[in-house]
């Protein structure tokens, strides 16, 4: 399948990376890793917006820690959540912070958790190259297209100088945090959207689909639109202030709302008492630069990563009592 | 066994009740005693299974059938399984949009595989010598070996690309094309099996009509075909039911968006997909949306139950013996 050439391709990048990582570093002071003498696995598990940068965490970590797995899945948000307070996972992906009732179903499993950021991300609305007439929309319109009552079946209906061209929308599944999200930011309410839309859980789903239908409209998180800056055109975001396009310096600055989102993972105490795991977590953070610009996510501002580190050493201290 | 009481070349005045006896004693001997419990548990475990199945279809039905109105899922053109709150029953469940898409790619793929098949049948069986059918049609079942996701993942790689400005199809994922490809898929189903009925007529029949001075065309059509008509109707039925069940296809090609339409170039999503859909990903045990799994389930296996009763009849109705 196209999808799996993708990812294999990503590998490929993801992998010269750790190569040219590795290069850099000269093998010499340790980076972040505790060394040596770390087996057994780390389970990852959530976000599909995530998956990217774990999997990039993970293979630069098994570089320095071979005796060390980890394996990233991509169920959604939600579905990450639900093996995470099952005890299943060890950490979570996620593209939205954890709800109420999530955490209530971890409570009741006695699982306790840490929530870390570890990114940034532009949730981008992307439409076919072949429409010429679309290049910036209101919040407004975006809410007239994806509300729940929303009758909006052609272009023409969303800004009248637009063609009589039929709207195709595609968008993430229920579990995904990037539809709680853009449903959020967007109606107003998380997970209230309409409901005459083609869903995937999988992105490069997306992709294809909006690629290959001319009226088409989808949104995602920012790394998959760079992936596939051939195939899709993205949709400049205008809250008021002009329109803004989705870039790693919008995000930073905060010009890029409301679709500007942090990502984060969370470990739960349970997990930090294998040594695998804490080492892992420390690498994500200590070395994040690196796995940002290898997997190609919009970086932390200072102020983010002083927070997460903070949070992380809290951890510790908590995992070390 | 030590038979050697049995000489079927020389029959004596004894022999056929020795030989009688003989067998009446070896089914007492221990060894096949063993043998006969084997494979009656292996019978036993094939019932067991079915069983185990309906069972597990069943009963989570009863909890989805109370909160669901039966009336509604059947009739109901609005399906919304898998959005809003999971654990909600506030839900639109009408299951008429997965039943027609289903249909509409079936009918599709069996516009595409009976012309074809049959015509394929028919030139093996009647036209084609045996040294040229001995190569097609292995070549033919190796159709029938392809994995199905292969023929999705074509669909949406090659045929739909292709396809999409001849016919004016608006959306990668639809029913038109992945129908098409189903049906190519089902073509070894229908045509290797319609080959064998037609090849399984006897030559009397052919020489009879030849002698009355009919050609090849008129004895095919009229003379062959209706005495093949029984095992014909069941390679069809076999060739539907494959389309009925088929997942892979229509969960890459077919799309995913639960939609009431009449026309197949629109993306639509079958029962099957949709069950691909929500069980790879995270439908939490309990939800209403997991029950719905089984509903959707049970009324495919009541369809395809439904169209075997009915190709039973159908084969008896127009067996012929010769």
């Amino acid at each position: 399948m196209i999808t799996k050439q993708v990812r294999r391709i990503r590998g490929a990048a993801v992998i010269a990376a750790v190569c040219a990582v590795l290069a850099a570093c000269g093998g010499g002071a340790s980076s972040g890793g505790s060394g040596a003498g770390l087996s057994g696995p780390v389970v990852i598990d959530g976000s599909s917006t995530v998956a990217p940068l774990s999997s990039a965490a993970g293979e630069l970590f098994q570089a320095e820690n071979p005796g060390v797995n980890v394996t990233v899945g991509t169920s959604g948000t939600g579905g990450g959540f639900q093996k995470f307070c099952n005890g299943e996972t060890d950490i979570s992906d996620a593209s939205r912070p954890i709800k109420d009732q999530e955490r209530a179903a971890c409570q009741s499993k006695n699982i306790t958790f840490e929530e870390l950021q570890v990114a940034n991300d532009a949730l981008t609305v992307v439409v076919n190259k072949q429409n010429t007439w679309a290049n910036c929309l209101t919040v407004q319109q975006l809410k007239a297209i994806w509300d729940p009552s929303s009758q909006v079946k052609t272009w023409n209906q969303v800004d009248p100088s637009f063609p009589n061209e039929p709207l195709k929308l595609f968008g993430p599944g229920a579990d995904s945090g990037t539809f709680d999200y853009f449903t959020e930011v967007i109606n107003g309410k998380a997970g209230s959207s309409r409901t005459d839309y083609s869903p995937s859980e999988n992105d490069n789903v997306i992709v294809q689909g909006v690629e290959g239908s001319k009226g088409a409209m989808g949104y995602f998180g920012f790394t998959y639109f760079e992936e596939n800056q051939s195939r899709l055109k993205a949709i400049q975001i205008n809250n008021g202030a002009g329109c803004v396009a989705p870039s790693a310096q919008a995000v930073q600055n905060g010009s890029y709302t409301p679709l500007a989102r942090p990502l984060l993972i969370y470990v739960s105490d349970a997990a930090l008492k294998k040594p695998q795991v804490v080492a892992f977590t420390e690498f994500y953070l200590a070395q994040n630069d690196k796995i940002v610009n290898a997997a190609k996510f919009v970086p932390m501002t200072p102020e983010q990563k002083q927070k997460a580190t903070d949070a992380l050493a809290a951890l510790k201290r908590k995992a070390g009592a | 066994m030590t038979a050697t009481t049995i000489d079927p070349v020389s029959p004596g005045p004894n022999s056929g009740r020795q030989a009688r006896r003989e067998l009446t004693k070896s089914s007492l001997r221990v060894g096949e005693r063993i043998i006969e419990v084997l494979l009656a548990g292996a019978a036993g475990l094939s019932v067991l299974v079915t069983i185990g199945i309906v069972l597990a279809l069943v009963i989570p039905l009863f909890t989805f059938f109370a909160n669901v109105n039966p009336i509604e899922f059947l009739t109901g053109t609005t399906w919304t399984a898998s959005f809003g709150d999971k654990f909600s029953w506030a839900k639109d469940w009408g299951v008429l949009p997965l039943v027609t898409a289903t249909f509409m790619a079936t009918g599709i793929a069996l516009l595409v595989a009976i012309p074809l098949g049959l015509g394929i049948a028919m030139f093996l069986s009647e036209y084609a010598g045996p040294r040229l059918r001995k190569v097609v049609k292995p070549v033919l079942e190796l159709l029938a070996g392809i994995p199905t996701v292969v023929y999705g993942f074509l669909a949406v790689a090659a045929i739909t690309p292709f396809l999409q400005p001849l016919l004016g199809i608006p959306n990668i994922y639809n029913l038109l094309v992945a129908g098409i490809v189903m049906g190519f898929m089902i073509i070894p189903t229908v045509a290797s099996l319609s080959e064998d009925a037609m090849s399984a007529v006897p030559q009397a029949l052919r020489q009879g009509s030849f002698a009355l001075g009919a050609n090849r065309r008129i004895t095919t059509l009229r003379v062959v075909f209706p005495a093949a008509l029984s095992g014909i109707i069941a390679a069809i039925v076999l060739g539907l039911s494959r389309a009925v069940g088929e997942t892979m296809i229509l969960a890459v090609a077919g799309g995913n968006l639960a939609q009431l339409t009449g026309d197949p170039r629109e993306e639509a999503q079958t029962m099957t997909a949709f069950i691909a859909q929500i069980a790879s990903g995270d439908a939490p045990q309990g939800s209403p949306v997991y029950y719905s799994l089984f509903a959707v389930g049970a009324l495919l296996f009541a369809i395809t139950l439904i169209i075997n009763v009915i190709s039973i009849r159908l084969v008896r109705k127009y067996r012929q013996a010769y």
